[in-house]
């Protein structure tokens, strides 16, 4: 098998919005400059979430932080994506959230309406997900420098008995499980955005995955592998992650990805790829070949789960690759994303 | 989705990828060239290459209106950002350009007001919402897109709108074609015709190529099927000894082309004497400038443009992917100094130019079959 790609150096003159975009440029902060200075990197790679022992103890915490504009948008707002976002980061890596601490960062003149509609959310949320918030911190800055409000989270989860995920344990002839159609959130922002002159009934899909993830360890908890959610930069990117770490291909059937169709038109008006658009309730896993369908079945007879498919296959050539199959016989390299995603204009 | 799935019908390619191949004489080899960068994006994005024999060889025309700019011309317009009532405005795929100083996305990092738009009326926009800024559009495009600029000018002019300006880089398609067929290191048997130009354009101008230089030329849609009618459409030609002007996009390009249209350029714009191309160099009446009677909103004429031609990295062989000389990856550059995160040239950056669609779809394909059959 071939050695894991060499670890990227931070070379970059100043810090571009692509630094945030989740893509190669954010690899490159991340593990260039953060990881060496801050991790002890011989555990592998980075996960969405650190397991760690505590006194003996086993526990998985994460951290996260949330910008997005506008703050409420079709299907959620930027309260419920915080509390989805930080424990669907810790169902990925194999746990359950137990408990969530949240700083508001808030700018001077924003409506107490608008903060008390967000805070009520979060408390919806942490409901719908089983996790408790035990506390938090707030700053305010001056009018015009955090764009209304900011929210950062941390939360702590517990391991989900019997699964490991690591990618060093997938192996060629692995399927790749995909939980539901992709895209959905990306563009929805971008249409909530109001920049471009059209509508499409699309709703962000932000929800906590745990139940599915939940319902798959209960079919198949052996058999995973790997798992991911394919939040910024979108299943591309977090496939070529995969594709890196483990140093094998990831061969795609571009038919069998699921993709609402309003999220088909948006990207082929504005030539995006859904591949690289992002998702907030969805996920991604890796599933030994022989319990697969088990895990498939289990998948979609979870709540929310029944979009769910097998949408490629683990190749060990070509290492560190994804490509994508087309119906008709072709196929192409999918690539990381590059920048953010930018319109074509012609 | 309907007008797409149509054109991506599984069928419906293989049938014409046989029909192709049937139709293609094993004995000789096809050089057809794709003019316009939506073409080389389609055929690296759809896989098309692998529905294709060997022996047909697609060469990456100069059509993608990003790569062609040379980089003086972003360094001008970006030279604008210097005034601070200046709003820059651009299409997204101007954004990650390179000019000497930073491409516009570095300028805005460092406190630039660069603003992305879709469309040149939403510049305009811009203008109305921010009385006290001056909005300058950094207007690029073929024939495509130069009528929306031309309409936001007119607009601009009907309703007095003053702090609004065109920085005008608009360039025409036909004698980049006529530079390529006049270059002596091309040998091309036919062309596959810019789609989207066409609509504006017609088809009629192209009649030159076929009675003049000999050439069939099929205009073309861009979704897999109709790229592969087209490449069948032209081998009927050639294997017929035809040689015509044919529109495999009907459904959307009207032989004479859209009067409205052409109508609202030679309103707005006028040809300028010449315009310096990136790799190709100077070309004679192949760019627009706004006429006199736009001159207030002509960027270049309100304010002081530095005028700056900067030569392009020496090791960089941009002109020679541009004319089709040169595959992408055979370039000195491509994949190691020049990737669509650090692009050297703007054929790396925008998702039409060669070296970007290479890049993201087919480049590790091309290394791994070299490295399997030097493994052989």
């Amino acid at each position: 098998m071939p050695a894991p790609e060499p670890r990227v150096r931070f070379r970059d003159k100043q810090i571009e919005m692509a630094h945030g975009a989740g893509g190669k440029a954010s690899r490159r902060l991340i593990e260039g400059l953060f990881a060496p200075l801050l991790c002890d990197l011989s555990s592998g790679p980075l996960g969405d979430a650190a397991h760690v022992l505590m006194n003996g103890a086993p526990i998985a915490i994460t951290a996260d932080s949330f910008v997005v504009k506008p703050l409420r948008f079709p299907g959620g707002s930027i309260g419920e994506l915080a509390v989805n976002g930080t424990v669907n980061d810790l169902a990925v890596s194999g746990a359950r959230a137990h408990t969530l601490v949240v700083t508001y960062i808030l700018e001077a003149g924003l409506p107490s309406e608008i903060l008390e509609q967000e805070v009520r959310a979060m408390a919806a949320a942490a409901r719908r997900a089983g996790v408790a918030i035990a506390g938090g911190d707030t700053k305010v800055v001056e009018h015009g420098k955090a764009d209304r409000m900011y929210i950062s989270s941390c939360g702590i989860g517990s391991l989900i008995e019997g699964v490991h995920v690591a990618p060093e344990t997938v192996r060629p002839g692995d399927r790749v499980l995909l939980s539901g159609p992709i895209g959905d959130h990306g563009i929805t922002i971008l249409l909530a955005r109001g920049e471009l002159d059209f509508e499409a009934e699309i709703c962000s899909d932000t929800r906590p995955v745990l139940p599915m993830i939940e319902a798959l360890a209960a079919a198949a908890a052996r058999g995973i592998r790997w798992m991911r959610d394919p939040t910024r930069g979108g299943v591309a990117t977090s496939l070529n992650e995969l594709a890196r770490d483990c140093g094998l291909g990831i061969r795609l059937s571009e038919d069998r990805i699921p993709v609402h169709d309003s999220v088909r038109g948006a990207c082929e008006l504005l030539g995006l790829e859904p591949l690289h658009i992002a998702n907030e309730g969805q996920f991604l896993a890796v599933v030994a070949p022989e319990m697969a369908d088990a895990a498939l079945a289990a998948l979609r007879a979870a709540p929310g789960g029944h979009q769910a498919a097998i949408i490629g296959e683990v190749t060990e050539q070509p290492a560190r690759t994804v490509l994508s199959a087309t119906p008709y016989g072709g196929t192409r390299v999918v690539d990381m994303l590059v920048g953010d995603p930018l319109p074509r204009i012609c | 989705m309907r007008f797409v799935d149509e054109f991506r019908e599984p069928a419906l390619i293989t049938r014409t990828a046989q029909e192709i191949r049937r139709l293609a004489d094993p004995t000789r080899h096809y050089r057809l060239m794709e003019v316009c960068g939506g073409h080389t994006h389609a055929i690296y994005r759809f896989g098309l290459k692998d529905l294709l024999p060997s022996n047909i060889e697609l060469i990456h025309g100069p059509g993608c209106p990003v790569c062609v700019l040379p980089m003086g011309r972003i360094d001008d317009g970006l030279s604008l950002t210097e005034h601070p009532e200046v709003i820059f405005t651009a299409f997204g795929d101007m954004m990650r350009v390179p000019g000497t100083r930073g491409s516009p996305l570095e300028h805005k990092a460092r406190g630039a007001d660069v603003r992305i738009v879709y469309s040149p009326s939403d510049a305009l926009k811009l203008a109305q919402t921010n009385p006290g800024r001056h909005v300058m559009f950094f207007a690029i495009g073929f024939e495509t897109t130069a009528p929306s600029t031309a309409l936001t000018l007119m607009r601009a002019r009907s309703l007095g709108i003053r702090n609004f300006s065109v920085f005008c880089n608009h360039v025409t398609i036909i004698p980049a074609i006529r530079a390529i067929l006049d270059s002596p290191d091309m040998r091309l048997d036919a062309f596959i015709g810019p789609g989207h130009v066409s609509t504006v354009i017609g088809c009629r101008p192209y009649e030159w190529i076929a009675r003049n230089e000999r050439k069939p030329i099929v205009v073309s849609g861009f979704e897999p099927l109709d790229m592969l009618e087209s490449v069948m459409m032209l081998l009927r030609q050639l294997k017929e000894g035809r040689v015509e002007v044919e529109n495999q996009y009907k459904r959307v390009v009207p032989w004479e082309g859209n009067r409205a249209a052409l109508k609202a350029m030679a309103e707005v714009f006028q040809l300028r004497p010449y315009f310096e191309w990136r790799g190709m160099g100077f070309i004679s009446q192949s760019a627009l400038r706004l006429r006199d009677s736009y001159a207030e909103w002509d960027a270049e004429q309100r304010f002081q443009i530095p005028g700056v031609r900067v030569t392009d990295p020496k090791a960089a062989q941009c002109g020679e992917v541009l004319k089709g000389v040169l595959k992408p990856h055979q370039c000195k550059l491509f994949g190691n100094e020049c990737t669509p995160e650090r692009p050297v040239g703007a054929l790396m950056v925008s998702s039409e130019g060669s070296c970007a669609a290479y890049y993201n779809y087919e480049h590790l394909k091309t290394a791994m079959v070299s490295s399997v059959a030097s493994a052989l």
